[in-house]
C-alpha cells in the first residue's frame, strides 16, 4: 500500500513534468543561440489548440502532435522575423507573442470547447513495467513521456558531442566572433528559435491531447512561463532542466497527495505553490553573483540583438 | 454645406443608435455569465434556463459570457440596464457588489443575483439547495463503494461547497457507516489539468467513487479512464464518462427565470431571497446509470419523493463535526442560518479544512 | 532584390510614423479577421471601435480603463529608457493594492482624508517594495531583472489569493474569498457627478504623465538615463552611476504600478479580491512601447488600449465574438509596431544580386 502510493506520486510527478521538459528543452536551445523568447505561453496555447483541433478532426493523435508542433513553429517564426530580421526588442516581442497566442488560441478554440478526445493508452514496456514502485512510473507511460526522454538524450548529444551544437553555443557566446569565422549567425538563430517554438507547440499539444484531454481557454495556465523560469533555474543545462521539471511537477503533485491523505499541515497551499518561483529567483542569484559563474552558465549574448553589417 | 454636415451627423447618430440597440425588443432580459457557456457546467445550466425563458415567455434575451468578477462586470451589467433590459440576471457570486451598485442607479430594472447574500430594493437573490442532491449521490456512493473511500475535488471552502461535501458524506454514512471521504482543494473553479490531477490522486489513494465541486468535466473523465465511478455536478456529464458517471446533481433555473420575468411583466415582482431545492424543482438528479442496482434505484426515487415533500433533510440531527462536537442534536434539522455559516467538516471526512 | 540597409542616421520621421503604421496594420488585420470570421468587416469595425465611445458614459469608461495603463506605462517608460526591463508591473500593482487595502481595512472606523492619503502612500510603497527586490538583486548580484520581476508576479498573485482567503477575508462575508467593502473615507472621490466611475486616479495619471515628461526631458537624471539607454559605455565613461539608474528605473515603475493597484481597490472595486490583477501590468508594457516611451504618446496609447478592451466586450455582446478578440488585437498591435520599428534605423533598398 505504501509502495503503491509512492508509485502513484512518482507517476503523477513524471506526467506533470513532461510538458515542462519538452518546452524548456526547446527554449534552452533557442537561448543557447542567444535568443530569449518570452512567448512560450502563447506558443504552447497555439500548440494546444492546433493539436486538439487536428486530432479531433482527423482522429489521428500523431497528426495532432505534428499540427501542434507546426503551430508552435509558425509562432516562433513570426517572432524570429520580428526579432532577427527586423531587430525588434526581444522582451517586448516575446510578450506580444504570448498575448497574441493566448488570445488567438481562445479564439480558434471556441468551437472545440465542449469536445473530448479519447484517452490515449499508456505504452507498457513488458517486464520492466512490472518492477515494483518504479515500474509503472518509468515504463508504463504515454508515448510523449518517452519522447521527452529521447529529446533530452538528443539534446545532450547535440550540444556537447556534435559539431553543430558547438557552433550553436559559439553563436550564443559571441555572435560577432562566430560571424567573423564565417558562421551564418542569423540563420542559426532562426533555426534555434523555430526549434524552440516547435517544442513549445508539442508541449501544448501534450496538455490538450494527452494530459486532460480536452481544450479549454487558458488551459496552459502559466506553464509556458514556468518553462522559461525552468531554463534559468537549470542554468541552461539539459540535465538540470529534467531535474527541475520533476521538482516543479513534484511540488504540485505532493500538495494534492498531502491534502488527500488528511495529514495536518498548516502551511497555506499558496505558499507551497510559490516555491518554484522563489527557488528560481534564488538560483538566479546564485549563478549571477560574479562574472565567472555567469559566463560559465548563461549564454553571454542572451537577449542581445545582433546584425552583421555586411 | 452646413446642411450636409448636419445630415451626416444625424446619419451617424441613427446608425450608432441602431447598432447599440441591435435586435433588442421592448422586453429584453440580460444574462451575465462568469465563464463560457460550453457544453456542461455552471453557466451551461443557467443558459438552459435562459433558453427555456425565451421559449415559454417569448421575451428576447441576450447574454455576455466570460465576464471577469471585477470592475468590468459593472460595465456589462450597466450596459444591459442602460439599454432598457427589463430584468438582469447576474449569475456568479463575484458580481454581487457590482450588480447591487448598478441596481441603485436603475431603479426600474429588476436585478437578480445568484448565490450572493445582499438583497437590494430592486435586487433579488436566488440560490439552490445543491446539498440535497449531494446527499442522494452520497447514498449511492455509500452503497457502490468497495474500498469505503470516497473522493471529492473542491474549489474554495465557502459554505456552499462545504454543504455539498458534508451532505455527501452524511448520505454515504447513512447507509455505510464505514465510508470515509477524502477532499482535495484545487483553489480554482476551473483548471482541468489540476482537477484531473487531483482526481487521479484521490483514485490512487483508494477512493473508488469520486465527485467534484469545480466547473469542468475532468474529474468524470479521469474516473472513466481509471475504471472507477464518479458523479457529475451542475450538468449531466454522462457523455464524458458513460461507464463512470453514476448520476449528477443538476441545477434547473428555468422555472425560476420564467416566474420572475412573468412577475416583472405583471408588475407584481418583489425582490426576495429564494433558496430552492427539490421542492421547487431547482435540484434534480441526472438519469441513473445502469450500474446502480434496481433496488437502490428504487430507494433513491423514494428518497427523492420524501425530499420533495420536505420529510428528508440531509442535515437531520444528529450532525457531529470532525472534532466530535454535536452541531445538531437528534430530532432537529439544521437551520438555514447554520447552513450558511458552515465552515467545518462533519464526521467521516478524513481531510482537514484548509487554513 | 529588396534589402535592408542601415540608415546613416536614425529616422526621426519613422520613429513617429511607425506607431501610426502599426495601428493601421492592426486595423487592416482586424478587418481581415472579421471577414474571416464571416462578419461584416465594416460593421465589426463600428461595433469594436466606435460603439464603446458613442456616448459620454462610454467615454468615461474609456478613461477609467485607461487610467491604470497610463500610470503604469509612464513609470515603466522611465526604466525602459535606461534599458531597465521591469516586466513585473502586474505583481507590483497587486502588492500596491494589498498595501492600500491593509490601510483601508485598518482604518475602517475612521473618517477624514488621512485614510486616503495613507492608502496612496501605502500603495506606492507596496509597489516600490516589490520592485526593490529585482533592483536589489540586480545591483547586488547582477541577476536578470526581467526574470526576477516576472517570477514575482506569480508570487504576488499567490500572496493576494492567500490574503483574501485568510487574513483579509471579510469576517461577515460567509467565507467568500474577498475583503469587506471599504468605508466611503477609503474610496477615491469621483471626478464627475454624472454617475460615471472616473475617479481622482485619473487626475493622478495626468499628473504622473506631466511629471514623467519633466523628468525625462527636463531633468539631468532623466538625461542620464536616456544616455545610458542609448550608449552604455558612453554613460559609464561620463561617470553616470548604473546602479542609481537601475534603482530609479525599477522604483519609478513599482511606485506607479502600486498606485494603480491602490486606485483599483479604492476606485471601481471598493474592496480587494484576487481579481485585483486583470492584466494591466502586462498591457502597460505594450502601451509604453506603442507610445515610444513618451508620456504624450502614453496618454493616447492608453486610450487606444482601453478601447481594445471595451471593443472586445461590445464585439461579444453584439456580434457574438469571443472576448479574447481584445488580446488578438493587442498582440497584433505590438508585433506590427516592433516590426515596423526597424525602419527607424534601416531602410529598404533595391539591390541587384552581385554575381560572385
Amino acid at each position: 500500500m505504501e509502495g503503491s502510493i509512492l508509485s502513484s506520486i512518482l507517476f503523477a510527478t513524471i506526467v506533470a513534468g513532461t510538458p515542462l521538459i519538452i518546452v524548456a528543452l526547446g527554449q534552452l536551445i533557442a537561448e543557447k543561440s542567444g535568443v530569449l523568447n518570452l512567448g512560450a505561453e502563447g506558443m504552447m496555447s497555439m500548440g494546444a489548440i492546433a493539436g486538439f483541433a487536428i486530432s479531433f478532426e482527423t482522429g489521428s493523435v500523431w497528426l495532432g502532435v505534428l499540427g501542434g508542433m507546426a503551430a508552435g513553429a509558425l509562432m516562433s517564426y513570426l517572432f524570429a522575423v520580428v526579432v532577427l530580421t527586423l531587430m525588434g526588442n526581444q522582451v517586448a516581442t516575446g510578450l506580444a507573442l504570448s498575448i497574441l497566442g493566448v488570445g488567438l488560441s481562445a479564439f480558434i478554440g471556441k468551437p472545440y470547447e465542449s469536445e473530448i478526445l479519447p484517452t490515449i493508452e499508456a505504452i507498457r514496456i513488458p517486464l520492466l513495467a512490472d518492477i515494483p514502485i518504479i515500474g509503472e512510473p518509468l515504463f508504463a507511460q504515454q508515448s510523449l513521456v518517452y519522447f521527452s526522454w529521447a529529446l533530452f538524450g538528443a539534446i545532450v548529444w547535440f550540444l556537447y558531442r556534435s559539431r553543430p551544437g558547438l557552433v550553436l553555443r559559439a553563436v550564443g557566446e559571441s555572435p560577432s566572433s562566430a560571424h567573423s569565422i564565417g558562421y551564418p549567425v542569423i540563420r542559426i538563430r532562426y533555426m534555434a528559435t523555430i526549434f524552440g517554438g516547435a517544442m513549445a507547440g508539442i508541449g501544448g499539444a501534450f496538455l490538450s491531447v494527452f494530459y486532460t484531454p480536452l481544450w479549454v481557454e487558458g488551459m496552459v495556465a502559466g506553464r509556458g512561463w514556468i518553462a522559461i523560469a525552468l531554463v534559468v533555474f537549470a542554468t541552461w543545462r539539459p540535465f538540470r532542466v529534467m531535474v527541475g521539471a520533476y521538482l516543479f511537477g513534484g511540488v504540485m503533485v505532493a500538495q494534492l497527495f498531502v491534502q488527500g491523505s488528511g495529514l495536518e499541515i498548516n502551511i497555506p497551499s499558496q505558499f507551497l505553490s510559490s516555491l518554484p518561483y522563489l527557488a528560481t529567483i534564488i538560483v538566479l542569484v546564485i549563478i549571477s553573483r560574479d562574472q565567472n559563474t555567469v559566463r560559465l552558465n548563461a549564454p553571454v549574448s542572451l537577449g542581445q540583438p545582433y546584425r552583421p553589417d555586411a | 454645406m452646413a446642411l450636409t454636415k448636419i445630415i451626416n451627423k444625424l446619419a451617424i447618430v441613427a446608425l450608432l443608435g441602431a447598432l447599440s440597440g441591435a435586435g433588442m425588443a421592448a422586453d429584453n432580459v440580460g444574462f451575465v455569465y462568469v465563464s463560457p457557456i460550453g457544453d456542461a457546467g455552471w453557466t451551461y445550466q443557467h443558459d438552459l434556463g435562459r433558453l427555456q425563458l425565451e421559449k415559454e415567455t417569448g421575451v428576447t434575451t441576450s447574454y455576455v459570457e466570460n465576464v471577469p468578477e471585477g470592475p468590468d462586470a459593472e460595465r456589462v451589467i450597466r450596459e444591459m440596464a442602460k439599454r432598457g433590459d427589463k430584468v438582469v440576471f447576474a449569475t456568479s457570486f463575484g458580481f454581487m457588489n457590482y450588480a447591487l451598485k448598478v441596481s441603485k442607479t436603475f431603479r426600474k430594472t429588476a436585478f437578480v443575483h445568484a448565490t450572493g447574500y445582499k438583497l437590494g430594493k430592486n435586487m433579488g437573490l436566488v440560490n439552490a439547495r445543491f446539498y440535497e442532491g449531494r446527499y442522494l449521490t452520497g447514498v449511492i456512493a455509500g452503497e457502490m463503494t468497495k474500498s469505503n473511500v470516497l473522493g471529492y475535488v473542491a474549489a474554495f471552502p465557502i459554505p456552499e461547497v462545504m454543504q455539498g461535501i458534508n451532505a455527501f458524506i452524511q448520505g454515504a454514512r447513512s447507509v455505510n457507516p464505514k465510508a470515509e471521504l477524502r477532499v482535495i482543494w484545487v483553489n480554482s473553479w476551473f483548471d482541468p489539468g489540476k482537477e484531473r490531477q487531483a482526481a487521479l490522486t484521490l483514485l490512487s489513494q483508494e477512493a473508488d467513487v469520486i465527485t467534484h465541486h469545480t466547473d469542468s468535466t475532468a474529474v468524470v473523465q479521469a474516473a472513466e479512464d481509471q475504471g472507477k465511478y464518479a458523479f457529475g455536478y451542475h450538468s449531466d456529464m454522462s457523455k464524458y464518462g458513460p461507464k463512470a458517471h453514476l448520476t449528477a446533481t443538476t441545477h434547473h433555473w428555468g422555472d425560476y427565470y420564467v416566474k420572475t420575468v412573468k412577475e416583472v411583466q405583471a408588475g407584481t415582482w418583489k425582490p426576495t431571497s429564494v433558496w430552492g431545492g427539490y421542492a421547487e424543482g431547482m435540484i434534480r438528479l441526472a438519469p441513473l446509470n445502469k450500474a446502480i442496482p434496481a433496488d437502490l434505484q428504487n430507494r433513491i426515487r423514494e428518497m427523492e419523493k420524501q425530499m420533495t415533500a420536505g420529510k428528508l433533510h440531509p442535515f437531520a440531527g444528529p450532525v457531529v463535526d470532525q472534532s466530535g462536537k454535536t452541531i445538531v442534536p437528534a430530532g432537529q434539522n439544521m437551520t438555514d442560518e447554520q447552513l450558511n455559516a458552515m465552515n467545518y467538516y462533519v464526521q467521516g471526512v478524513v481531510s482537514k479544512v484548509p487554513n | 532584390m529588396l534589402r535592408l540597409e542601415r540608415r546613416p542616421e536614425a529616422s526621426h520621421l519613422m520613429s513617429y510614423a511607425s506607431p501610426a503604421i502599426a495601428i493601421l496594420l492592426m486595423l487592416i488585420g482586424g478587418l481581415f479577421l472579421f471577414a474571416f470570421l464571416g462578419k461584416n468587416p465594416i460593421e465589426g469595425f463600428k461595433v469594436f471601435f466606435i460603439n464603446p465611445i458613442s456616448d459620454l458614459w462610454g467615454v468615461s469608461e474609456l478613461l477609467l480603463k485607461a487610467t491604470p495603463l497610463m500610470l503604469i506605462a509612464v513609470g515603466l517608460a522611465i526604466g525602459f529608457r535606461a534599458n531597465v526591463w521591469n516586466i513585473g508591473a502586474e505583481g507590483q500593482l497587486i502588492v500596491g493594492g494589498i498595501a492600500a487595502s491593509a490601510v483601508a481595512l485598518h482604518f475602517q472606523e475612521s473618517e477624514g482624508a488621512h485614510v486616503l492619503i495613507l492608502m496612496i502612500i501605502a500603495g506606492c510603497i507596496g509597489g516600490m517594495l516589490w520592485a526593490a527586490i529585482p533592483a536589489f538583486l540586480k545591483t547586488r548580484f547582477n541577476t536578470n531583472e526581467i526574470l526576477v520581476s516576472l517570477m514575482l508576479v506569480y508570487v504576488a498573485q499567490l500572496l493576494v489569493s492567500w490574503l483574501v482567503h485568510g487574513p483579509m477575508m471579510d469576517p461577515d462575508g460567509f467565507n467568500f474569498p474577498q475583503s469587506a467593502m471599504f468605508e466611503d473615507s477609503a474610496l477615491l472621490p469621483l471626478v464627475f457627478d454624472d454617475g460615471s466611475r472616473v475617479n481622482l486616479a485619473f487626475v493622478f495619471a495626468i499628473g504622473a504623465l506631466l511629471a514623467g515628461y519633466v523628468f525625462m526631458f527636463r531633468s539631468f537624471a532623466g538625461f542620464q538615463m536616456q544616455v545610458a539607454g542609448f550608449a552604455k559605455d558612453a554613460a559609464r565613461y561620463a561617470g553616470f552611476s548604473a546602479r542609481r539608474m537601475i534603482w530609479i528605473g525599477l522604483l519609478a515603475g513599482g511606485a506607479m504600478a502600486g498606485l494603480a493597484g491602490m486606485a483599483e481597490v479604492s476606485g471601481p472595486m471598493g474592496q480587494i479580491t484576487d481579481q485585483v490583477s486583470s492584466g494591466y501590468g502586462f498591457a502597460a508594457i505594450i502601451v509604453a512601447f506603442v507610445a515610444r516611451l513618451n508620456p504624450v504618446g502614453i496618454f493616447f496609447a492608453s486610450l487606444l488600449m482601453a478601447l481594445l478592451y471595451l471593443g472586445g466586450e461590445q464585439a461579444q455582446q453584439y456580434m457574438n465574438l469571443p472576448s479574447s478578440i481584445s488580446l488578438v488585437f493587442q498582440g497584433m498591435l505590438l508585433l506590427f509596431l516592433l516590426g515596423s520599428d526597424v525602419f527607424i534605423n534601416y531602410r529598404l533598398r533595391w539591390k541587384r544580386e552581385v554575381a560572385a
